[in-house]
């Protein structure tokens, strides 16, 4: 185990990558925050984007106690035979991570007895087979080497959902690979992921109180992405926000919002979706921003156009 | 310490075998090879190589030279990576897990350009930390794989792919790095500085000590590289030799702080015999460069003299 956050974690990039290739199930509590430069320090999800696509299982974490759970699955997650990769729990700088909240624990021996010993099959230090770790891997064989990893990933979907099924089973608690708030029926509805997702459903609430069918779908498990299952998610409503809290500056939208259009569009999905790129470097999230989002869906929805998908809000100044 | 050299490369397994895809004349695999015969028989052996030559040339998948547990991360981190695994063989040991009476010895290689440059910090904090085990810079004055580009142990005046030698420079246009003496100063129980010379002797007797003193221990290895370097490639023990005679490698230990020269040459050669057989020193010697080697050779003589300087203060 280890932790990182924000610049430590931008300093490691290349080891990111080297950890998971040799498919070490290390896991790695991420506070998330800001990127450099300049250097900020607050929250925002810069950190975690940075590294979404280095074969690490990345799961998200609305507040201590999903960050507390998500942490005693990772191990059982990461170190599954048909997994073997490292799993990094997600959580907002300062927001949760320096916030006092009660939550339940685990008694140790439950705790421990829930995570387990990891064995592994091979290993460095075993000296009565001594292994070669992180060989040159040239053209006859990375394409394979890498093609297994992609399939652990694959594998890691069905391992989330087996460990959770135990974890409630152990503690009541219920978790799934994302978290699916009053969308049944939700004619709008916003994508995001940790802590706004709290401010999201008071006002989801508000709005239900007042008749206006909105609904939320956050996101648990980010990596690997579960595409399908969010296109079937929100395949009923009529217009989407999805909000990602680190701009990918690439003139077409955040990576949240990229993965979940495409995710929809693949499962032959759809929807007017449009992306807010929001609280950057610890910038504030109010639940009258949230509530903009949504009134603007209405609009998207009343009038059936998306002038501008690709949008901010939080945001003073733009020029 | 009674043993017959030649018995011992006769007969010890060398761990480190053949079959490797190093070039002819490379001073690194002579290096590797009898560093790992140092390790006692029954002793097994984690090895952990930054991405260089040595690594890129010995384990390329599904092949390896190596007839021990190895490993290789990345370039900047050989003993960070070593730290990690000896860390964790403590930890398995306290908790039963692997036996009491195994005996396991890490050992890292580095290049110079990852050790002297971009594996400083962690090669620095590595025994910093106190770790036991021992980590190796085979020194061949460049980063050789990527193509001879200039580092931090390339000699003043040397000319590589970005340090060109012409009408603009005269080659490298700083004088080397003494990363010996800042290991020194990390107060570790070993440092030494040896080279594949003669019998091998030199470079047994420390790789034997470096190995088996307990702690965070370093061995800087001089190393030829002919590619790099320009000389033919039957003439690597005479450049070894010609390195420790004129001073320019000097042969010492510092064993708890007390420094020992291990060779004096009996008549110390001039500094023109080590460069005229490289190419990468040939403009030195062109009719107008006199003064490039009489300030070579002051070079070397401060340095030669300090280390006398410090060997008397330890006596
Ligand atoms: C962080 C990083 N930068 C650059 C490289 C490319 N690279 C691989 S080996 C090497 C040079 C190694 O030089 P040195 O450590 O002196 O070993 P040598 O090849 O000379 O034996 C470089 C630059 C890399 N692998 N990783
Ligand atoms: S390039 Fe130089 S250091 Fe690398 S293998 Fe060839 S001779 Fe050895
Ligand atoms: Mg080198």
């Amino acid at each position: 185990m280890t932790a990182t956050s924000s610049n430590g974690l931008a300093l490691m990039w290349e080891m990111i990558q080297i950890a998971s290739s040799l498919r070490l199930p290390i896991v790695m509590p991420l506070v998330n925050r800001a990127i450099s430069g300049p250097l900020n320090i607050h929250c925002d999800h810069s950190d975690a984007m940075a590294i979404r696509d280095s074969g690490w299982i990345m799961l998200f974490s609305e507040n201590n106690q999903e960050a507390y759970d998500n942490l005693l699955m990772a191990h059982r997650i990461g170190e599954h035979e048909d997994v073997m990769l490292p799993v990094t729990v997600c959580q907002d700088g300062f927001i949760t991570s320096h916030s006092i909240e009660n939550i339940e624990l685990l008694e140790d021996d439950v705790a421990k007895k829930f995570v387990g010993e990891y064995t592994p099959k091979h290993y460095l230090l075993n000296s009565k087979e001594p292994i070669s770790v992180g060989p040159m891997d040239l053209q006859a064989y990375l394409f394979e080497h890498k093609y297994q990893e992609a399939n652990a990933m694959r594998n890691a979907k069905n391992v989330i959902l087996e460990v959770s099924k135990d974890f409630e089973k152990l503690t009541g608690r219920t978790y799934s690979l994302f978290e699916k708030y009053k969308l049944e029926d939700a004619e709008i509805a916003i994508v995001c992921m940790n802590s706004t997702a709290g401010t999201t459903k008071v006002v989801v609430d508000e709005l239900r109180n007042k008749g206006i069918k909105a609904g939320l779908l956050k996101i648990r498990v980010y990596r690997p992405f579960p595409a399908e299952e969010i296109a079937k998610a929100l395949s009923n409503v009529k217009a989407i926000a999805v909000l990602d809290r680190a701009d990918s500056l690439n003139a077409c939208g955040g990576a949240l919002f990229t993965d979940v259009t495409s995710g929809m569009f693949v499962n032959n999905s759809y929807i007017p979706t449009v992306n807010y790129i929001y609280g950057i470097g610890g910038r504030d999230t109010t639940a009258k921003d949230i509530e903009g989002v949504y009134n603007d869906l209405i609009e998207i929805v009343k009038t059936g156009k998306v002038d501008n998908p690709y949008r901010y809000f939080g945001l003073k100044n733009r020029s | 310490m009674a043993y017959n050299l030649k018995e011992i490369v006769a007969n010890k397994p060398p761990i480190f075998v053949s079959g490797h895809r190093m070039c002819a004349g490379c001073g690194a695999p002579v290096v590797a090879r009898m560093i790992m015969r140092a390790l006692r028989e029954g002793d097994h052996a984690v090895v952990s190589n930054a991405t260089g030559c040595m690594e890129v040339s010995t384990c390329i998948y599904p092949y390896n030279s190596w007839d021990c547990s190895y490993i290789h991360t990345a370039f900047e981190c050989a003993a960070a990576t070593c730290s990690g695994a000896e860390a964790a063989y403590k930890a398995l040991k306290r908790k039963g897990k692997i036996q009491e009476d195994e005996h396991t010895k890490f050992i890292t290689f580095g290049g110079d350009g990852g050790t002297y440059d971009i594996g400083l910090q962690s090669l620095s904090g590595a025994m910093e930390r106190g770790h036991d085990m021992t980590y190796v810079c085979y020194d061949n004055g460049a980063y050789m794989n990527t193509g001879i580009q200039r580092s931090s142990a390339t000699p003043k005046f040397a000319d590589t792919t970005t340090s060109p030698a012409g009408e603009v420079i005269p080659g490298k246009m700083q004088v080397r790095k003494d990363l010996t003496q800042i290991m020194a100063s990390h107060h570790l129980p070993y440092v030494a500085q040896t080279a594949a010379m003669a019998n091998f002797k030199d470079l047994y007797e420390k790789s034997e000590k470096a190995i088996y003193t307990e702690g965070p221990t370093f061995l800087n290895v001089f190393s030829p590289c002919p590619r790099g370097w320009g000389y033919p490639t039957d003439e690597l023990m005479k450049i070894n030799k010609l390195a420790v005679d004129t001073c320019y490698w000097p042969l010492y230990e510092v064993v708890d702080g007390k420094y020992k020269i291990t060779y004096k040459p009996a008549k110390k050669l001039p500094i023109e015999e080590f460069l005229r057989p490289q190419r990468r020193f040939k403009h030195m010697f062109k009719a107008g460069n006199e003064w490039m080697i009489e300030e070579f050779q002051k070079e070397v003589d401060k340095r030669w003299e300090e280390l006398l300087r410090l060997e008397g203060l330890s006596e």
